[in-house]
């Protein structure tokens, strides 16, 4: 199978999936059970189907690889063009593999409208992994937009209490930074004559303009993250979405602004990002402090874990404008392991949430009498979630650290306290739901993990060691990417310094 | 030249229009309710005249002694226009038998509505440009008013009758003052009468094309020229509003691509000026004064108002990109719209029509193929990737950003995220509310037929562009002269 289309299959499986289970007829639990089955299969065919991208990408190649091109829009440079590298990759597969565990995760939760509830998740999907392998602008633009269609739906048709304010805040408040976005686009578009993002990564833009155009983008991609202070609908759309809608938001989506600062703005704007680079820096040292500190305070799990979730992109966003090698990559370990280990915490928030439908932390205490297995695998995560050595989230960490630190002492060392304060929130919320004496009647009867469970939670376990204790695997295949993209910025700078030595 | 060739580009129109004289002698002389034949011949009528505009080719032909110009552009307007005329009389007779109003004069009413529009886009000189709009426009106070006995009908039509006779005005005022100031009413004429003149244009020529403007205006619905539109769209019967909001604005809106860029070439800084005010307050208007609408047929005519001011985007950039994507967003915001229209007319309970937006509350539940249809509408108009809306806004803001037109593309963007506000809240009552009453079923099937186009359309343009995005590129070349 070396000649397939393995990303446009990759890309549209879902989709096909979801075509076919919109075509189920039926009584409702039969279709129900139907479309959860389907959903399942699709996904771990889409899973499989991504493993051969794996297989069949060269580690020491920096280019973009599997390539695709077909002619799209008639008249203009906009083309379907798919392509991987070494960054991408990565997501591609942290898409493939979060989905069909999210679906899995939901067969008992979800017990309403399931058919169209598997549509969303399988149209998500194809959304998600479309936006990692797109090499085009405008076909980036669109499953970057897309994704907040079934988004949407998920939060407002199963979320809790407060969905629909959630589902307009999450859809409004994206939807605003990427209008911004699309002008930046298409100005690029003018200026540099092409939408193919690796011409445009060759491309030299004015650095006045770059100045605006990387504003545009940062409106976009700071919502995305979420930075502070745009972070707002975050907690809000984590705890009003259904627990398989969080893990896919803490997930995925929130690498797809992180994401799109290191194929965009750092590598086309590179000057800008320079200049701009001090204001990153700021923000994020403020929301690795802030939010954690906020994180200390909350009651609700759910809420907690958000606040965390931006507390851990802060480090992203620190390590990704360091532009050290360490830096970029640690940022990228970070990225997958929060990935990895946030939404582990949701499925495990969803496990108590489903059995007693609450997230009030002061509603559970001495869970680990009642359900041993349960509170190991949450230890697990939350560990991980500090970042102790030997998970991955220390290797995310500390190689951003290690990585800001060669540019700005005062900036590493005060996002280095964002470790202990993550230290305090985790082990606090750890303590109080499962330590201390047994009290509410209700929880006395709580069943432990099941088989499901269990199978769910056990592969994003296994990861989350083998990332910490051998990294190498993941970082591999990074290398060459990563250099190509700090040897372009360096040049850029360089040649930057040398017009500003030029004029003067 | 002889005379069969003089008519030979008239063709179409002449033979709607001998077939509209002949239906109102067969609908008169028949006993009994004609409407249903009268209405499929209407609709043979017209799929013929596409198929004569397709049979006649592309190339630039004038008739009339130069009155009249058949081209690319008018061949792609008239296409546009004919669709949506056949669409929404294929809409209305169910409506109009269920309410007991059905005459023969409604399809033959619609159908000299419709000639006008195709006299209006191949108009070449300023007085076939009246002619066909007032020929256009009077069947339609006669619509607005058709349920006669229905006040609101009434107020519909009147008012309709009296802003409309207004802008009539305006647009001859306008006309007469570039006649005296030019010469010429030819539209080639007046482009050549630029050419000779070097310095600003003549005050009176300005003035002129600010009424004629402001006169078109008044027929695309655009701020602040809009005032009518909510109220008609409310007070008339809801197939005629189906129709307004379709075929005459895109017939008006051509006309207006028309006129600014063919005999005002010379003067694009001038009009892009007034045509940049209207598209701004347009979106604006269309995006805040929808926000608390409660009757859908007012807030499609708010929805309306914001898309023109999109279309008019395209039009401030002038290009040969700005023209096309004028004519793919009237493309794709004509199927999204008669099939929002299609889910309009099939909100009735227990035999009546209901109109409030609360009463799609819950429709997910009660009838999900027509949810699902109307979410992707409303997403589509919106603006959301990957439905074809998005390309619609796509285009016209390329175009915008091309002319270096960058705070109304900022501006009409956001104003984009406000709309997205409004059609999201009927996705919300659709899809998160709990239902109240279903809707009668069965819907019938021209409105099935209907959603299922525009579905279609929406959901399918991603996949394949190409064959609109050339057609609108070819028949935006025509205007252009070649080099």
């Amino acid at each position: 199978m070396t000649d397939w289309p393995l990303l446009t299959l990759t890309t549209f499986l879902p989709l096909l999936g979801a075509l076919f289970i919109l075509t189920i007829r039926g009584e409702t639990e039969v279709v129900a059970r139907n479309a959860r089955n389907v959903a399942l299969l699709t996904a771990l065919a889409t899973f499989v189907v991504s493993l051969f991208i794996l297989g069949r990408f060269d580690a020491a190649s920096p280019e973009f690889q599997l390539k695709e091109t077909a002619a799209w829009f008639p008249g203009t440079t906009i083309a379907y063009s798919l392509g991987v590298d070494g960054v991408s990759l990565w997501f591609v597969l942290l898409s493939t593999f979060l989905t069909p565990l999210c679906i899995l995760s939901t067969f008992n939760a979800v017990r309403e409208r399931v058919k169209e509830y598997m549509v969303c998740f399988l149209v998500l999907e194809t959304m998600m992994v479309g936006m990692f392998c797109a090499l085009d602008l405008v076909l980036f633009y669109l499953f970057f937009e897309g994704v907040l269609i079934p988004m949407f739906i998920i939060i407002g048709v199963w979320g809790g209490q407060r969905r629909v304010y959630a589902a307009f805040k999450f859809f409004l408040y994206t939807l605003l930074g990427s209008v911004l976005m699309l002008v930046a686009m298409l100005a690029m578009y003018f200026e540099a004559q092409t939408t193919d993002i690796p011409s445009l990564m060759a491309h030299s833009f004015p650095l006045e303009m770059q100045k605006w155009l990387w504003m545009a983008f940062f409106a976009s991609f700071a919502v995305k993250v979420p930075m502070w202070p745009v972070h707002t609908w975050l907690p809000d759309a984590h705890v009003e979405a259904p627990t398989a809608g969080s893990v896919i938001l803490a997930g995925v989506l929130l690498k797809m602004g992180a994401y799109g600062f290191l194929r965009f703005s750092l590598p086309m704007l590179p000057d800008a990002s320079v200049f701009f680079t001090p204001l990153i820096q700021v923000l994020s040292v403020v929301a690795v402090i802030y939010t954690s500190l906020v994180a200390l305070v909350q009651d609700d799990i759910k809420k907690l874990i958000a606040y965390s979730s931006v507390a851990h992109m802060g480090y992203v966003t620190l390590g990704l404008f360091a532009m050290t090698p360490q830096g970029v990559e640690g940022a990228l370990i970070q990225m997958l392991s929060h990935g990895i280990v946030a939404a582990a915490l949701f499925l495990g928030v969803g496990v108590i949430y489903d059995r007693l439908h609450t997230r009030e932390i002061a509603r559970f205490g001495g869970l680990a009498s009642r359900m041993p297995v349960y509170a190991a695998l949450f230890m697990l995560f939350t560990l991980a979630s500090i970042g102790l050595p030997g998970t991955s989230g220390f290797v995310g960490e500390f190689l951003v650290l290690i990585g800001v630190f060669q540019v700005d002492r005062l900036v590493a060392t005060l996002a280095s306290t964002g470790v202990i304060l993550g230290a305090a929130y985790m082990l606090y919320l750890y303590r109080r739901v499962f330590f201390g004496r047994l009290v509410h009647e209700d929880l006395k009867m709580l069943p432990d993990l099941s088989a499901r469970e269990i199978l769910v939670f056990l592969p994003l376990a296994v990861l989350v060691v083998w990332m910490g204790v051998h990294p190498a695997t993941f970082l591999d295949p990074m290398h060459a990417s990563v250099a190509k993209l700090i040897d372009n910025f360096e040049l850029a700078k360089a040649a930057q310094a040398g017009l500003a030595a030029a004029t003067r | 030249m002889t005379v069969t060739l003089d008519l030979l580009p008239v063709l179409p129109e002449l033979f709607v229009a001998l077939c509209g004289l002949i239906l109102v002698l067969v609908g008169v002389f028949r006993s009994g309710d004609a409407t249903r034949p009268i209405a499929t011949l209407c609709i043979m009528t017209m799929v013929t005249a596409m198929l004569l505009i397709w049979a006649l080719g592309p190339d630039r032909q004038t008739g009339f002694g130069g009155l009249f110009v058949a081209d690319r552009f008018a061949a792609f307007s008239k296409q546009l226009i004919l669709i949506g005329s056949v669409l929404s009389i294929a809409l209305a007779i169910p409506y109009l038998e269920r309410e007991k109003t059905a005459r023969f004069e409604y399809p033959v009413l619609v159908l000299f509505s419709t000639l006008g529009m195709m006299v209006m886009v191949s108009a070449n000189d300023f007085m076939s440009l009246y002619m066909g709009l007032e020929l256009s426009s009077l069947p339609l106070y006669v619509l607005a008013a058709y349920h006669r006995d229905n006040p609101r009908a009434a107020e519909a039509g009147v008012k309709y009758f009296v802003l409309g006779a207004l802008a009539s005005g305006l647009l001859l005022y306008g006309v007469s003052l570039l006649y005296g100031f030019s010469g010429t009413t030819s539209f080639l004429g007046l482009s050549r009468s630029f050419e000779d003149v070097s310095g600003p244009p003549a005050i009176g020529i300005v003035v002129g094309l600010v009424f004629v403007v402001a006169g078109l205006a008044f027929k695309v619905s655009a701020a602040p020229f809009h005032m009518w539109t909510p109220d008609v769209y409310e007070g008339a019967p809801t197939p005629v509003t189906a129709f307004f909001s379709v075929a005459p604005k895109i017939a008006a809106l051509c006309l207006l691509t028309r006129v600014m860029v063919e005999p005002f070439a010379a003067m694009t800084d001038q009009w892009r000026q007034v045509v940049v005010a209207l598209a701004l307050i347009s979106m604006l208007v269309g995006a805040f004064a929808a926000l608390t609408q409660a009757n859908i047929k007012r807030l499609m005519a708010y929805s309306s108002i914001g898309h023109a001011g999109y279309v008019l985007v395209g039009l401030a950039a002038g290009s040969v990109l700005g023209v096309q994507s004028v004519l793919i967003y009237m493309t794709i915001y004509l199927f999204m719209n008669i099939a929002v229209f299609a889910v309009i007319l099939s909100m009735r309970r227990m035999g009546r029509h209901v109109e409030a937006i609360a009463d799609l509350a819950g429709l997910s539940k009660t009838n999900p193929a027509m949810a699902f249809v109307m979410a992707v509408l409303m997403f589509s108009m919106a603006g959301i990737p990957p439905l074809a809306g998005f390309w619609g806004k796509f285009y016209v803001f390329m175009a915008a950003i091309e002319a270096g037109l960058y705070p109304l593309a900022v501006i009409g963007l956001i104003t984009s995220v406000v709309a997205a506000y409004y059609y999201l809240r009927i996705v919300k009552l659709m899809y998160f509310d709990e239902p109240v009453e279903s809707f009668d079923r069965p819907v019938g099937t021209a409105p099935v037929v209907a959603m299922s186009v525009g579905t279609l359309v929406v959901l399918g343009f991603t996949f394949l562009p190409a064959p609109l995005v050339t057609g609108a590129k070819a028949a935006a070349a025509a205007l252009f002269p070649t080099g």
